[in-house]
């Protein structure tokens, strides 16, 4: 039983983590219909940024504006001198420059930080294991992790629903060309959107930084990941990315928690493990493939 | 004017293993045989994505069956034990590239059925998951290798051709590759290209017209993966390895660059683009240690100076320079 | 007459080697990607040896040719055709994974080429489809977890947590952790690229077992480690390790999270021979607080044994003659004693070190004690030569 919250909680944090990123990779691809591969990069970005101001300065809190105001940075840029002319090109022209900008990005961290993976500072407060219920463990830094991720989503909401801003990207998810039509400025909106979607980004891949690697295509292990919340979740939509996010979070968990031993029941221990692992493997594949096949716009296709 | 381009351009490449060997740089003609196969595959995603619309991000599996259809016979032909207790090993090229063919288009058309149920970026993902699927499960194949592949020590026997023979090799390989773009020419040309196209442009249209869209894009689809079956096949013979990379996604991702660097639905723009893209990076790599930078910078500013791809570019060079001339 | 005279220069130089172009060795690495850094050790390593002579190895002058494989099978072929038949290289080196060494290996030996390995020691190259121009100077896989099972062994315990990703260098671990570790082992494998392990701590912490063993190179390494600390297990449950999971650069990442590990090595920055102490100290010279790895070691040795080979034959003119000099591995190994088996994969001892704080707190690697002496690989029987 104990076991069991343990790996729920598990699977709610990484679930948060892929709820960072995908709410601002669906809100680029929703509302601006780009495919941003780049979106890792991003996450890269302000993971690198942030570790090197939080080991410059030996505090972990200092890292964490400068990751996201490095990120949000890049985004900026990126979005001015490169997506910016490609808003009225065809997907395919985007997935070729993102991929471009991903080649371009690994490299220009391998020559600013070189090519091994950098250490990274855990604050001090959340370093040790507390006891949460008896008999359950559980690291403090993971519990952050999962109150960010669901502050974050608590903002994304009221922003989305209660603010302007919030209205015209609601409907430009639903309708591009109408919120063109009612004379909009659309490029600031889309800057807006960018940046934000950057600092998601960028704020994700700092908090990872004390759990994972910090290290060159740190971004590119997570984006398929995240694609998949994105369509499951339905493009374009934040309520989506956050169901999708966290159920293929703790899916992903439980699955490989729990299929091997379950396996183990009806078959030799060795043929249960490496079936288990397998499926586990495919589980958020499969599961994307059975929702499309049922829902072919995502769970909660925005506009639909 | 187009044919004699392509006269010439065939002259020029039944002369390349001559011309390497001139130019003292033999290697230049494995970089040659690459962009051979590489153009295969790339030009039958083309086909889908091209000419049919159909944007599939997990083209690499196909490619990776028919280059493990090679391997898994190569490793049966070797312990004399056949493939589920009745299908024996085989080491002939005739037997194992029709067999590739087959396999990796029965594949996609499993995958097709059920993929084309849906559309757009969906249906980019949910190709990207089936391949994804086929990745890992190629992964925990201990018997073949796993992560680690299949070393596939001789090439397939033909005619008792030396296959050792790099240039014996290259022109099998290109015999394949000219037998290949002229059935997809025909193809393309055919009333089945036409109804295809027409289903990119309005498939609405079309079923009003009575092609059923969906049967016809499972064919097409279908057509496609065997058609990256016969490259994998054709790479599995040249590496003489084959290993789970060649089903990995950023390896559907380098075929889509392929297509897309060299002009989307333009028939010999894969070629080009394949061309563009290996000799780029073969180039680059020997040049510095930091190539992906140059190689994303060269890749942002042919995306965002031209429209259309190379092929576009091209054109646009060719228009220039004809008025130029008037 | 300019012709005429670049004619006769050439005659000149082919006709006295001595004097000739410096041996050129080709070295296909990966430079690119997450594994990179493996690469550069390699490269900077065995670049290390030739300036540490001069340019020189073995009283010959050599150049190092060095091209990235992006971890690409393909182009790892590629490269090692544009090396030996456009500019006639002789003598390769370099490949860090498995997978381009399976696609270029057999394409370098059978053009009659010699490579020789400074890392990868696939299962699939050591036995049956060994050859007389292949050799490895780091290790055969299997080899690496033997030597931390039979440490998990000897520390006394009988009940283990193995973990390892699922892929066949994951299972060729833990098959090779149990082969001398003879306890209990609970398995548990984790996906290809999975960077949350939260799941696998709390089986661990189920399951109690006396020792976990885990393989995780690279950044699946930092990952495992730092949240095994943050699990609270680090203190709990002991850990053995094989080397590619706490190699210099992972230790220098994870930090103290990495303090009180126990772990399985062929070579440690600590050893009492000259040839160690030299490469050390060189290192240091060169690229400082750069953290020092067992694969620029590896590579290193690769350099001196090399360096022994064309002191004997005074270059590749005789690619007979140098094979055999290769083969007798006469030079004084970084790992003190070495030899090659009958697979001409090595011979060599495994010692086990202890992961303690240096006066800085970092963590650093001190050798405790030898655990196997003088052996070589279980594939070593199925070589034919």
């Amino acid at each position: 039983m104990i076991l069991i919250l343990e790996q729920l909680l598990n699977g709610l944090q990484y679930g948060v983590m892929l709820f960072l990123l995908a709410a601002g990779l669906t809100l680029i691809f929703g509302i601006m219909g780009v495919i941003n591969l780049a979106h890792g990069s991003l996450y890269m970005v302000g993971a690198y940024a942030g570790t090197w101001v939080a080991t410059a300065t030996g505090s972990y809190w200092l890292g964490l504006p400068a990751a996201l105001a490095a990120a949000a940075l890049t985004g900026f840029a990126i979005e001015a001198l490169v997506i910016r002319r490609l808003y009225a090109r065809d997907h395919l022209d985007q997935v070729l420059a993102t991929f471009a900008l991903i080649l371009t990005f690994n490299q220009l961290i391998i020559l600013g930080f070189g090519r091994q993976p950098v250490f990274t500072l855990m604050p001090e407060a959340f370093a040790v294991s507390i006891e949460l219920l008896p008999g359950l463990f559980y690291p403090p830094y993971r519990l952050l992790i999962i109150a960010t991720g669901l502050v974050v989503a608590l903002g994304l909401y009221l922003l989305i629903n209660r603010t302007k801003i919030g209205m015209l990207v609601r409907a430009g998810a639903t309708n591009r060309d109408m919120v063109r039509a009612l004379g909009v400025d659309i490029r600031l909106l889309y800057t807006i959107v960018f940046g934000l979607g950057a600092l998601l980004a960028g704020l994700a891949g700092y908090m990872a930084g004390p759990i994972s690697a910090v290290q060159v295509g740190m971004g590119e292990q997570i984006l398929l990941a995240t694609f998949v919340v994105v369509v499951v979740g339905g493009v374009g939509s934040i309520k989506g990315a956050f169901v999708a996010g966290l159920m293929l979070g703790i899916i992903d968990t439980m699955l490989r928690a729990f299929l091997p031993g379950l396996l183990r029941h009806v078959m030799p221990a060795s043929e249960a493990d490496a079936l288990g692992i397998g499926i586990a493997s495919m589980g958020i594949y499969l599961l994307m493939a059975l929702v499309l096949l049922v829902r072919p716009k995502g769970l909660f296709a925005a506009g639909a | 004017m187009q044919k004699t381009l392509i006269v010439v351009g065939l002259i020029v490449l039944l002369l390349v293993p001559t011309l390497t060997d001139l130019a003292g740089q033999p290697a230049l003609l494995s970089l040659v045989t690459r962009i051979l196969i590489y153009s295969i595959a790339a030009a039958s995603l083309n086909f889908i994505l091209g000419y049919g619309g159909m944007v599939s991000f997990g083209h690499a599996a196909f490619f990776g069956v028919g280059g493990y259809v090679v391997g898994i016979l190569f490793v049966h032909h070797g312990s004399g034990e056949p493939l589920l207790g009745f299908i024996p090993g085989s080491n002939q090229l005739l037997v194992t590239l029709p067999l590739a063919v087959i396999v990796a288009g029965a594949f996609a058309g499993l995958v097709g059925a059920l993929s084309l149920r849906t559309s757009g970026v969906q249906f980019i993902m949910i190709t990207l998951a089936f391949a994804q699927m086929l990745y890992f499960l190629f992964v925990s194949l201990k018997t073949y290798g796993g992560e680690d592949g299949i070393i596939i020590r001789r090439s397939n026997e033909l005619f008792g051709l030396d296959m050792r023979d790099k240039a014996v090799m290259y022109y099998v390989i290109l015999v394949v590759w000219a037998g290949f773009f002229v059935l997809l020419w025909r193809l393309i040309q055919s009333s089945f290209g036409t109804v295809i196209k027409g289903i990119r442009q309005n498939e609405r249209r079309m079923a009003a017209l009575g092609f059923a869209p969906y049967r016809y894009k499972l064919y097409a689809f279908v057509l496609a993966g065997a058609g990256a079956g016969l490259a994998g096949a054709l790479m599995a013979n040249f590496l003489r390895f084959t290993s789970p990379d060649m089903l990995h996604w950023s390896k559907s991702g380098e075929l889509m660059i392929m297509v897309i660097l060299g002009g989307v639905g333009s028939f010999f723009g894969p070629i080009l683009g394949a061309g563009a893209f290996l000799v780029l990076e073969s180039f680059l790599a020997g040049w510095s240690e930091h190539w992906p930078l140059a190689l994303g910078l060269i890749l942002l500013v042919v995306v965002l100076g031209t429209k259309g791809g190379l092929g576009g570019l091209i054109g646009k060079l060719a228009a220039w320079a004809t008025r130029g001339r008037t | 007459m300019k012709k005429l005279l670049s004619a006769a220069s050439l005659l000149a130089m082919m006709a006295a080697p001595g004097w000739a172009d410096p041996v050129k060795i080709g070295m296909i690495t990966t430079l690119s990607g997450p594994g990179g850094y493996i690469g550069e050790q390699i490269r900077d390593a065995m670049q290390l040896a030739i300036d540490m002579e001069g340019g020189k190895l073995g009283g010959v002058e050599v150049e190092l040719v060095v091209e990235d494989d992006g971890l690409k099978p393909g182009n790892g072929l590629q490269i090692a055709q544009k090396f030996v038949n456009d500019e006639g290289i002789k003598l390769l080196t370099g490949i860090v994974f498995s997978n381009v060494a399976g696609a270029t290996v057999p394409e370098i030996v059978d053009s009659g080429a010699i490579y020789i390995s400074p890392n990868a020691g696939p299962s699939n190259l050591a036995g049956a489809e060994c050859n007389p121009n292949y050799f490895v100077v780091s290790w055969q896989n299997d080899s690496l977890h033997e030597a931390t099972g039979a440490a998990a062994k000897k520390l006394g315990y009988t009940k283990a947590v193995a973990l390892a990703p699922n892929y066949q260098a994951g299972k060729d671990a833990i098959a090779g952790f149990k082969r001398l570790f003879e306890g209990e082992v609970t398995e548990i494998y984790t996906q290809l690229d999975q960077t949350d392990f939260a799941s696998e701590m709390a089986q661990i912490r189920a399951a109690a077992p006396e020792v976990v063993f885990q393989f995780h190179p690279g950044g699946l390494g930092i990952a495992f480690l730092k949240q095994y600390q943050q699990a609270g297990l680090l203190g709990q449950f002991p850990m053995v390790l094989s080397e590619p999971s706490v190699d210099g650069v992972i230790l220098n990442a994870v930090g103290e999270a990495a303090v009180g590990l126990k772990a399985t090595t062929h070579w440690n920055t600590d050893f009492d021979n000259d040839a160690s102490k030299t490469f050390v100290d060189g290192w240091k010279a060169k690229h400082g607080d750069r953290p020092l790895t067992y694969y620029a070691q590896q590579s290193y040795d690769t350099a001196l044994l090399i360096a022994s080979a064309l002191k004997k034959t005074g270059g590749l003119e005789d690619m007979d003659a140098f094979r055999d000099a290769v083969k007798e591995a006469d030079f004084a190994s970084t790992r003190g004693s070495f030899a090659f088996g009958p697979n001409q994969h090595p011979i060599q001892d495994w010692y086990m070190v202890d992961i303690v704080a240096d006066a800085n707190g970092k963590p650093t690697a001190v050798t405790k004690e030898k655990l196997r002496e003088s052996v070589g690989d279980i594939y070593a029987e199925q070589c034919k030569m």
